[in-house]
């Protein structure tokens, strides 16, 4: 099904990152069903800032699945007084973006931008928005934000950031980047396994597994003082790092006391208590966006399948009965889905169920496709996959139709993780 | 079509296996360590000689050269082919107080890189407990799991992931 609807639509793209030290290429595969016409103008002032501005805006859009590019096709007004709004209609745009940039003595990129309704003719959005000098992409995904916003109705995504392990060879390296892989920065690198990186909810610390101790121990580090500190380091395996909502709480999975089980911690390693009982693999635990349930992988009936439990303790609930086994769950950002790894006839797909009907549906098309984890905006999906022989990061639309890759420079990107709004 | 392609390959990896690990690990080391076992008790003199010159550990025609014990897919009970393998380490250890081992977990990169983590604790687990039950004590014994996060092989096929499912028995130096 899925197959037909990417085969039909089957419009592939390629994106160049022409920025001089691009990480990353793109690949965008699939279209929204109805995608909505937008023209964006380079802005005006700093030609240099203004296609800079241009290209991530563009891309992030793109990327979104929900917008078509309509080409300004040599109109390039910058101010509300120079757009002549028969031009546009001709063409079939409904929503106008013009700007300029320019950077102040302070070296602070500051733009000012509009968007208009092209049908209505009237102005939809003029704010103002500037960030510090070398910060044009960020001032970009913002742009791109507004956009989002306005015409869709849900926030966007584009300013937030994500995590994911890149190995390379025996080097393993924390990295965290731009929603759309860019901007990469190194948060630890290693000769030993990185795993599981976990956002704390107000996005200023990762939690994640680390073996620089000889085994698997949890870590929480600082994104902004790089501070860290072991907080789980029992024998045998500490690991699987999950936030309460509140940040208040993490869930981590210890095999202190035998088979991996799931315990309730300060995010400083304090006041420990094991909240699962079952003497099976319990693991990958998830909070609900309430704070009130757990989703995790057991093997307690056999398989690995998905499982719900009262964060308060109690009895867990199966909810996954699909043949083969499921793992990684985590739930929707509004707690009425989860997505989660289904494997199945030896291959993985990217799948989402729904709470309420329990009914499944696969998102991709199987493959090698792991671990995946919801924009906050609950629109997108990010997940590890591989192309041509690599571990790439990948991300779906919670519809399924509009699918992307990003390619990073070299190694396997592994474990990504999608960060909160900041 | 691939899927089926996979399928054969698995299963002739997967008969291959049943056919080769008993030649490997059980068939062939028996006998050295039947004959060890009875040659040792009556000639001590002889032995004490013997056991400067070669510590069984590291004769390769031992059965305790066999450092590894491997397994079925999302299985982590040690199998029966690797059974004589674990009991004899056990022996070992029992015998030699001062050595100890560090049991390694390892799995395929099939499953969540979690899940793995688990499945390999729980693989290191039952070889540790296995030993102990044969007569090491506890204080020899440390297990750790590094789940699909080391493979020995890379590839992404049966051959390789049937080399990742194992239990090393690494003993300190």
């Amino acid at each position: 099904m899925q197959k037909i609807l990417f085969t039909v639509l089957g419009v592939l793209m390629l994106l160049h990152a022409s920025m001089a030290r691009a990480a990353l290429s793109i690949e965008i595969i699939g279209a929204g069903e109805h995608q909505i016409p937008v023209s964006i103008v380079p802005f005006g002032g700093d030609e240099k800032l203004g296609l800079a501005i241009n290209e991530v805006v563009t891309g992030d859009l793109l990327r979104s699945g929900l917008f078509r590019l309509v080409d300004p096709a040599g109109k390039s007004p910058h101010e509300a007084a120079e757009v002549h709004y028969p031009d546009w209609q001709v063409r079939g745009t409904e929503a106008l973006a013009i700007g300029t940039v320019s950077a102040q003595a302070d070296r602070r990129i500051v733009a000012r931008f509009r968007m208009l309704d092209v049908v209505k003719q009237v102005e939809l959005i003029g704010q103002a928005v500037s960030a510090g000098d070398g910060q044009i992409r960020a001032v970009g995904h913002r742009i791109a934000d507004l956009i989002y916003e306005k015409l869709t109705g849900n926030k966007g995504v584009f300013s937030t950031r994500i995590a994911y392990v890149n190995r390379q060879g025996k080097m393993f390296s924390l990295i965290v980047a731009d929603s759309d892989g860019h901007n990469e920065q190194v948060v630890l690198k290693q000769n030993e396994p990185i795993m599981s990186p976990s956002w704390s909810p107000d996005g200023s610390h990762l939690a994640y597994v680390s073996f620089e101790t000889g085994h698997a121990a949890v870590f929480v580090q600082s994104l902004y003082t790089h501070q860290r500190k072991a907080v789980a380091n029992f024998r045998g395996s500490n690991s699987a790092p999950a936030w309460s909502p509140d940040g208040k709480q993490l869930a981590v999975v210890l095999t202190r006391d035998g088979s991996s089980q799931i315990y309730l911690m300060r995010p400083d390693g304090g006041e420990i208590r094991r909240i699962s009982f079952s003497g099976a693999i319990d693991t990958e635990p998830n909070f609900s966006p309430d704070g009130t349930s757990l989703l995790f992988t057991s093997d307690r009936g056999g398989s690995a399948q998905v499982y719900r439990m009262p964060v308060a303790g109690g009895a867990a609930q199966r909810l996954t009965f699909a043949a083969g086994s499921s793992y990684s769950p985590r739930h929707s950002p509004d707690g009425k889905s989860f997505v989660f790894t289904h494997l199945s006839g030896g291959r993985f797909y990217i799948s989402v169920q729904d709470f309420q009907t329990g009914q499944m549906e696969a998102l991709t098309e199987g493959g090698w496709e792991k671990k995946p984890s919801f924009a906050p905006n609950g629109k997108l999906i990010l997940f590890a996959s591989e192309a041509r022989g690599r571990g790439i990061l990948a991300t779906v639309s919670s519809d399924g139709r509009v699918k992307q890759h990003m390619f990073t420079q070299s190694g396997d990107a592994r474990e990504p993780v999608w960060g909160p709004h900041l | 079509m691939k899927k089926l392609v996979i399928s054969i390959v698995l299963v002739n990896l997967l008969a291959a296996c049943a056919s080769q690990k008993p030649h490997e690990t059980t068939a062939a080391p028996a006998a050295p360590v039947a004959a060890a076992a009875t040659a040792t008790a009556p000639a001590t003199a002889t032995v004490a000689a013997a056991k400067t010159a070669v510590d069984p550990l590291n004769d390769p025609t031992s059965i305790l050269a066999g450092r590894s014990v491997y397994y079925p897919f999302d299985v982590a009970a040690v199998q029966d082919a690797d059974k004589p393998l674990v009991q004899a380490h056990a022996e070992y250890l029992s015998k030699n107080a001062a050595r100890n081992v560090r049991l390694e977990g390892n799995c395929d990169e099939r499953g969540s890189n979690e899940y793995n983590l688990a499945l390999g604790q729980r693989r290191a687990d039952g070889v540790m407990k296995m030993l102990e039950l044969g007569g090491a004590k506890a204080a020899q014994l440390d297990s750790v799991s590094y789940g699909e996060e080391k493979p020995k092989a890379t590839g992404h096929e049966e051959s390789s992931w049937s080399q990742n499912r194992r239990t090393d028995l690494n003993y300190a130096k």
